[in-house]
């Protein structure tokens, strides 16, 4: 691993003012920062250490929403009363993603900082060529071993998949990052890789994830995260699935469908074509199923990940069919 | 402020307190083997995927190999060094883990114990399918993991009663 300098932030704007800096990277749970440092991926001059920040780690959950301070670390959001009963399919998706070492380190703004788990990302010494690494150089996976790269979202510049649990369940249910007193969508803060597969957020130098803000919904408490994936636990997901359903009044029409999805794309994916072919529809497993067809609307398979083309809409359909039995 | 060279740092580990001199890059899973001879702690693969190198922070479980030992100052930190009581009485779950043979080559057992006593105190040790879950960050490339199972739940029973 490459020396860096190490700064302790003593306040948010001091933190800031550090990760503007050239070089400098901030540094709360060090489940992405540390680990890509071991692998040469991420060579920070300096690293500002914003976990000892005093009050950004508050949970507080009223009629209107939640907000999630960036600090707050994903064990304690998984089990906390409020989201479990107001958001499970945020808490769900917390508790399956990595281990409960991991959960119990890294942080809610991390856990949207995490980066792709792409091996070929991953091994600068083996494979120089990646674009999201050194802009240009080109792609190491298309061509390669793409078993467990993205179908949607993706270009000739990188296939890289998003990894991440949570923030599935975040655009799901239309939540807002906190970049200090700037607010973005969590749909909007994720970026396709287009030919600039380098930026992944829509985070300026400077600024820092300050909460997480969930709107309150009928939809979002009647949720659930659906993970599927080549072990039972502690692995990511080949695919899978947040949903909510908010039924009218005879309990068997849907009214509000949210389906986003994780494990084949290229950022978090919200699947807005399925959504719009079952809201106003009562609830049949073969519509269901049909419909779920459309989340992998104009998916591009690279080989040896066709199978999440098939895979993803059984999960969507799952999902939504567990959520109608609820009802 | 900022320093690439050795810094001087105090740990509190297994409630004492430890002074050393580090470079900000060194982890805190070096710096109790390297620099304080607490070898209890194992290196497996040093990039946070096998559990080996689980202590507590502040009573909870994490990586050592993903913590650097910085980031530790002022934190309370426990070790497997520091389970077992001052006359030398093991913990209740490493007497389970010895009465249970939850262990063959015994490399992952310090990560595994330090994993369990958490999962028990977190309330995640209620079933066989939830000690599976809770402990899956826990790997044994032995493959003990009945045993390992068995030795959690028999913890678990005797804490709660």
């Amino acid at each position: 691993m490459r020396d860096f300098s190490y700064l302790r932030a003593s306040s948010v704007d001091a933190a800031r003012e550090a990760a503007a800096l050239p070089g400098a990277m901030l540094l709360a749970g060090g489940t992405t920062l540390v680990d890509l440092a071991k692998c040469g991926v991420a060579e920070p001059e300096t690293v500002v250490d914003i976990t000892h920040l005093k009050g950004l780690d508050t949970i507080a959950v009223d009629d209107r929403g939640a907000t999630i301070g960036a600090l707050a670390r994903m064990s304690r959001v998984a089990d906390h009363a409020d989201i479990k009963s107001r958001f499970p399919a945020v808490s769900e998706a917390l508790w399956q993603a990595a281990s409960a070492q991991l959960r119990n380190m890294a942080t809610i703004g991390g856990n949207l900082m995490q980066r792709t788990r792409c091996p070929y990302f991953r091994d600068p010494a083996n494979f120089p060529a990646c674009n999201k690494r050194w802009p240009g150089s080109g792609c190491s996976a298309i061509g390669g071993v793409t078993r467990g790269h993205a179908v949607l979202g993706t270009s000739e510049a990188c296939v890289a998949t998003y990894p991440g649990d949570l923030a599935v369940a975040l655009v799901a249910f239309d939540a807002i990052v906190h970049l200090g007193d700037r607010q973005i969508a969590v749909d909007d803060f994720f970026l396709l890789p287009g030919s600039t597969p380098e930026r992944e957020h829509a985070i300026e130098p400077g600024e820092m994830i300050t909460a997480i803000g969930i709107p309150a919904s009928a939809a979002a408490r009647r949720s659930t995260y659906l993970k599927v994936r080549d072990r039972q636990s502690y692995e990511f997901a080949a695919a899978s699935a947040a949903v909510g359903i908010e039924f009218e009044a005879d309990g068997r029409t849907i009214r509000d469908l949210r389906v986003a999805l994780g494990g084949v794309a290229t950022k978090p994916w919200r699947a807005r074509a399925v959504e719009e072919a079952l809201n106003g529809k009562v609830l049949e497993p073969e519509v269901v199923r049909q419909a779920s067809l459309l989340a992998v609307e104009g998916a591009v398979d690279r080989g040896a990940n066709h199978y999440k083309i098939e895979l993803a809409p059984r999960v969507v359909a799952r999902a939504i069919l567990k959520m109608g039995e609820t009802a | 402020m900022t320093s690439k060279t050795r810094t001087p740092i105090q740990l509190r580990i297994n409630g004492h307190r430890h002074e050393l001199e580090v470079e900000p890059r060194v982890t805190l899973l070096d710096a109790l083997r390297d620099h304080l001879g607490l070898t209890g702690t194992k290196k497996g693969c040093d990039q946070g995927q096998c559990g080996a190198c689980t202590v507590h922070i502040d009573g909870q479980r994490v990586l050592a190999c993903l913590t650097l030992a910085t980031q530790a100052e002022s934190r309370d930190i426990t070790t497997i060094e520091g389970l077992a009581g001052e006359d030398g009485t093991l913990h209740a779950v490493q007497a389970a883990f010895l009465e249970q043979d939850a262990f063959q080559c015994g490399y992952c057992t310090p990560g595994q114990i330090m994993s369990a006593v958490a999962c028990i105190r977190e309330g995640h040790a209620g079933s066989d399918e939830e000690i599976r879950e809770y402990m899956a960050g826990n790997l044994c490339r032995c493959g003990a993991y009945p045993h390992i199972v068995a030795a959690v739940r028999q913890a678990a029973v005797e804490a709660a009663s």
